[in-house]
């Protein structure tokens, strides 16, 4: 691994050679709570000022970027008896994700393993994808934060340069040769040894600082176990079935696909909708038959999925331990609660 | 299927089905109408889907003979039954069109006084009013189709009446608002501190009143096994009373049903 040392005005100077020739993300303040507190969001940015480096999280996740909610996979044009398909991936320039925390990072690399590299990957994310470029950057471990837990508080890969505040000076990870060249615009160095002595005194304060954790051993087991437990009765009880958990959680893909005909009747359109196992219809079949017609199965299968069957199939969980979705949840239903709870009532 | 029409527009080669449509109007403001008009880069559209027989907002013309009934508005006087009836023998679809027309829309809330008279004084004075308590067209006539919000979206109006002449099924969302108001990245209200009906109220609207920092009042009803037990903490957790959900959820009308059959208890909420 490459890595160099900067002083912290040249991340301005790296930035403006960033948004010269690409679309730029990364985390404003799009607003303050009713505790005057900021709302962090992620946003295109041309003014570097714009951008909040310190963010705690966004409220959502930077991934409308490649998992649009809303995603047209296909126009057609009608003329007369016949119609034509129009297919766009709907990127036109690479996307520099500026400032990405680990956990963001990490649920991109988790995505990758379905939407990627699986037997059939999807072009819409693929395209978009590949030509990314990210910025990574510590965190400040939030309350709600248990990413350390779900082995996501550091990336290992997934980004082509990494940012780590020293103080004074910022420390950089360089993962890919694109990085290396854009780096070679602003005046960097070779890191001495007490720069890697300061990385590991600022990485080890950053790591005391995780406060919420989880259990998560044998868990895949435990899930099986308490398949018919009645702690998913008192969940599903609170559950909204509202899907925000799905909306804000940064590794949720499912979706369902809606066409739709112009009023003109010149046009159609097949369209993607990101949608959440928690939704009274996610589980509706033709004929009106709903597997999951209960807050509370639906609720049960959405932790199977993320800790349970992902880890299966791919030796990981689909959790990146964000924190999201209890932060959004108006019911206040946390990964770390439920979790405990399921692991509780197996103990009784 | 359309053979008034020799010739008539096609669609992928497939004759277009051109309904006799007709629009009427009971109790309400008549803004759900107004919505059918009002988006004028479709209304040419629209309008040749469908062959408008009646539409007193928008012409003068009058017909009888119509196969789909568009109905705005409440039950409130004698003669609305009457009127109602007879649409519904002449019509082969009736659809409720809006709130009012569904539930009962702002107008039901003088149902929630005990003593109509009071309502009456207090609005008329002592200004002579044929006017009783409020009712839905379901309550009067069968309703085939309803279209929900206050006042209804054109755009669902539109996609419902484009699927009938296509031939394509008509689907509403049946979880609520949250989803759409996600969807299109909002701070959420509760964070702004604001009260919002959105995590118990059926979707479509593409979260309205949300995009425009104002929490739901519940126009459209309520979605499909919606959580009112849970709705009520997360107010009173918020700092909300019990009246302010109250006021919402019976703004229009859409969760009385839930709130008569016990489902939840009024005294309850």
């Amino acid at each position: 691994m490459i890595f160099r040392i900067f002083e912290k005005e040249e991340l301005k100077k790296l930035f403006e050679v960033f948004v010269a020739h690409n679309r730029v993300v990364g985390a404003v303040e799009a607003g303050r709570d009713r505790d005057d507190q900021p709302v962090y969001a992620f946003s295109d940015v041309s003014d570097y000022n714009e951008i909040k480096l310190d963010y705690s999280i966004t409220k959502l996740p930077a991934k409308r970027f490649f998992l649009p909610f809303k995603e047209e996979l296909a126009t057609f044009r009608i003329e007369n008896d016949n119609w034509t398909k129009d297919i766009s991936y709907n990127i036109d320039r690479p996307l520099i994700l500026f400032g990405l925390h680990p956990c963001d990072i990490n649920a991109l690399n988790k995505l990758d393993k379905v939407l990627l590299h699986s037997v059939y990957p999807m072009p819409y994310y693929a395209a978009k994808r590949k030509n990314m470029f990210i910025v990574g950057m510590n965190c400040v471990p939030q309350p709600s934060c248990f990413c350390r837990s779900m082995g996501t508080d550091t990336a290992l890969h997934g980004f082509d340069m990494f940012i780590t505040d020293l103080g004074g000076r910022y420390f950089v990870e360089i993962l890919t040769n694109t990085a290396f060249n854009f780096l070679r615009h602003i005046r960097t160095m070779e890191p001495m040894e007490e720069d890697h002595i300061l990385y590991m005194k600022v990485v080890e304060k950053r790591k005391k600082e995780f406060t919420a954790q989880v259990d998560t051993t044998d868990l895949t087991k435990i899930l099986d176990m308490e398949f018919q437990s009645d702690v998913w009765k008192y969940w599903g009880d609170r559950c909204l079935a509202c899907g925000t958990c799905a909306s804000v959680c940064p590794t949720c893909y499912c979706y369902g696909v809606e066409e739709t005909v112009d009023i003109n009747l010149k046009g159609a359109k097949k369209t993607k909708i990101l949608h959440s196992c928690n939704l009274i219809d996610f589980a509706e079949v033709a004929g009106g038959h709903n597997f999951r017609p209960e807050r509370h199965s639906r609720l049960k299968y959405r932790y199977y999925h993320k800790h349970r069957g992902f880890v299966e199939a791919f030796e990981e969980s689909l959790c990146v331990g964000c924190g999201r979705c209890g932060e959004s949840c108006l019911a206040g239903i946390t990964v770390p609660e439920v979790i405990e709870s399921i692991r509780a009532d197996g103990k009784e | 299927m359309d053979e008034r029409e020799p010739g008539a527009r096609t669609y992928l080669g497939v004759p277009l089905y051109r309904p006799k449509v007709a629009f009427f109007e009971f109790t309400s403001c008549e803004g759900c109408q107004l919505q059918v008009l009002n988006k004028e880069d479709t209304l040419l559209d629209f309008l040749s889907l469908v062959e408008v027989v009646n539409f007193r907002e928008a012409m003068t013309e009058q017909s009888d003979d119509y196969e789909i009934a568009f109905v705005e508005g409440s039950i409130t006087r004698d003669d609305d039954v009457k009127r109602l009836k007879k649409i519904r023998k002449n019509a082969k679809v009736l659809v409720a069109l809006g709130s009012c027309a569904c539930f009962g829309g702002v107008n039901q809330l003088k149902n929630r006084f005990k003593d109509l008279n009071f309502v009456k004084t207090e609005v008329y004075g002592r200004h002579p009013i044929d006017s009783g308590p409020v009712r839905t067209l379901e309550e009067i006539v069968k309703v085939d189709l309803k279209i929900y919000g206050c006042p209804v979206k054109k755009e669902e109006v539109e996609k419902i009446v484009l699927h009938i002449a296509i031939g394509k099924s008509i689907v509403f969302p049946k979880y609520p608002v949250c989803m759409e108001c996600k969807r299109n990245e909002n701070i959420c209200l509760f964070e702004l501190g604001e009260p919002c009906l959105g995590p118990v109220t059926r979707a479509g609207c593409d979260s309205w009143c949300p995009d425009n920092r104002a929490g739901c009042w519940g126009c459209r009803g309520p979605a499909d096994d919606p959580n009112l037990d849970q709705m009520k903490k997360i107010m009173l957790e918020k700092g909300f009373s019990e009246e302010t959900l109250l006021d919402r959820l019976e703004c229009f009308g859409g969760f009385s049903s839930l709130m008569k059959k016990g489902n939840v208890n009024e005294k309850d909420l």
